[in-house]
């Protein structure tokens, strides 16, 4: 089995029956896409299956052969964010950042076919997709923001401050 | 002491409706996986360990035509696209869990989905019936082409769906349901029907008040005039984890007349 994950071809040696989550983390060893209620229910494990957004906890390795697939590590880098990542970035839109990539995930996917997504477009993507910290006003937020282009993709990566441990933490979307 | 290895379950992915039936066979045995939407979580909590799976993501069966009069649905098409399909379907596909679970989950499996642990499922089924929907189907005697509800009567689980099919007419539609608790929950109950726009044959039916949808022909006899509370003739109400019997039993009555109110007002 043969997978492109963020313009990179794998190939892959999971059963056909195993989730793209657990290929993604496991295999792979990409962990922005979570393993939160692992049943589709909660939305942090979405990613973009062939530009469209999916649950990767209900799709099965066998059913998506040659499939591209984007993951949050492939939206952008600290220095380059994607439009969404900078949003977020921007409006403080993640807190515990659990949910954060299959929010990022689902709001880069309305936006590629609805770039001028309203509020209403905004609730009803993000419907499924649970926060438990944030109330969902500043994710909402950053994403119309997205939408209307306001957001600066280039700024550099802040430094740590004297003393301040400089942590990376990989699938960090800040 | 030898310890033979465990047998790989064997998994197919047919690349055609003819495989795909073929791999089916019978259906002794199969695991049909169609958008996994409702397998995939068995299979990740192992309840699940089928010895032969089928995965229609290449079968084909995600076709949708209109032509002499008839429209016909492949099993694959997502419940996200049926957004687009007649009324009273449109509106039941809307509401249907989120964008993304709307996208992978299938007609067929819909149709397919008998009661989950503790509460029903299929919240397409009664606008299937209302549409006078027939299934065509695969599995043990061959392929067969059946009205909805006959087929809901028979084991549905035991049959490989190819397709959905129902007459193009110019019918209104009327959708009601309770709203659900959370994007994901099942509709605790809906009801769905269409009737002519000359304002004969109503066909009526309602998801969540039994292990799959029923048909409401009490309600039916009466017309658009009659008394909603007929619908209670045509079920058995029971608790679930989703909603008490005697919840149901008074809702049933205020969706069915929602219903009648919306064909009354759209003809």
């Amino acid at each position: 089995m043969s997978l492109i994950i963020n313009g990179a071809e794998y190939e892959l040696a999971s059963p056909p029956l195993t989730s793209l989550l657990n290929v993604l983390r496991e295999e792979v060893g990409l962990l922005s896409p979570k393993a939160g209620c692992q049943q589709g229910g909660c939305g942090t494990c979405t990613v973009l299956i062939d530009g469209e957004p999916r649950r990767a906890c209900l799709t099965p390795l066998g059913a998506i052969e040659g499939a591209a697939i984007t993951t949050v590590e492939g939206l952008g880098d600290p220095r380059n964010l994607s439009p969404v990542q900078a949003a977020f970035h921007e409006h403080y839109a993640a807190q515990c950042g659990f949910c954060t990539p299959g929010m990022m995930m689902a709001a880069t996917g309305l936006l590629a076919r609805r770039p001028d997504a309203t509020r209403d477009d905004v609730l009803e993507a993000l419907a499924g997709h649970f926060c438990r910290c944030t109330g969902y006003v500043k994710i909402v937020d950053a994403v119309l923001s997205a939408a209307a282009g306001r957001v600066d993709t280039t700024r550099p990566e802040p430094e740590a401050e004297p003393g301040e441990p400089s942590v990376v933490i990989p699938g960090s979307p800040a | 002491m030898s310890v033979a290895p465990l047998a790989e379950p064997e998994v197919l992915v047919p690349a055609s409706e003819e495989e795909a039936i073929a791999a089916f066979g019978d259906g002794t045995g199969v695991t049909v996986l169609g958008g996994g939407t409702i397998l995939m979580p068995e299979l990740a909590a192992g309840r699940l360990k089928p010895e032969k799976t089928i995965l229609l993501a290449r079968a084909g069966l995600d076709e949708w035509r209109d032509e002499g009069g008839t429209t016909r649905i492949g099993a694959a098409v997502s419940v996200g696209a049926l957004v687009d399909a007649p009324e009273p379907l449109a509106s039941a596909a809307r509401h249907v869990a989120d964008y993304e679970v709307r996208s992978q989950g299938t007609l067929g499996g819909n149709l397919c989905a008998g009661p989950g642990r503790g509460f029903p499922r299929g919240d397409l089924q009664a606008p299937l019936i209302a549409l006078d929907a027939y299934v065509r189907s695969a599995g043990a005697g061959g392929e067969r082409t059946e009205p909805v509800e006959r087929f809901l009567s028979t084991s549905p689980g035991n049959r490989l769906v190819v397709q959905v099919e129902f007459e193009t007419r110019d019918r209104l539609g009327g959708w009601a349901a309770l709203e659900r608790p959370h994007a994901h929950s099942y509709t605790a109950l809906s009801v769905a029907a269409t009737i002519s726009p000359s304002g004969s044959d109503l066909r009526v039916a309602c998801s969540g008040a039994g292990p799959y949808a029923v048909r409401l022909r009490s309600v039916e006899q009466g017309g658009l005039d009659g008394d909603p509370g007929e619908a209670l003739r045509d079920v058995h109400l029971t608790d679930d984890a989703l909603a008490s019997a005697w919840y149901r039993e008074r809702m049933l009555p205020v969706l069915v007349g929602r219903v009648l109110s919306q064909l009354k007002e759209a003809g």
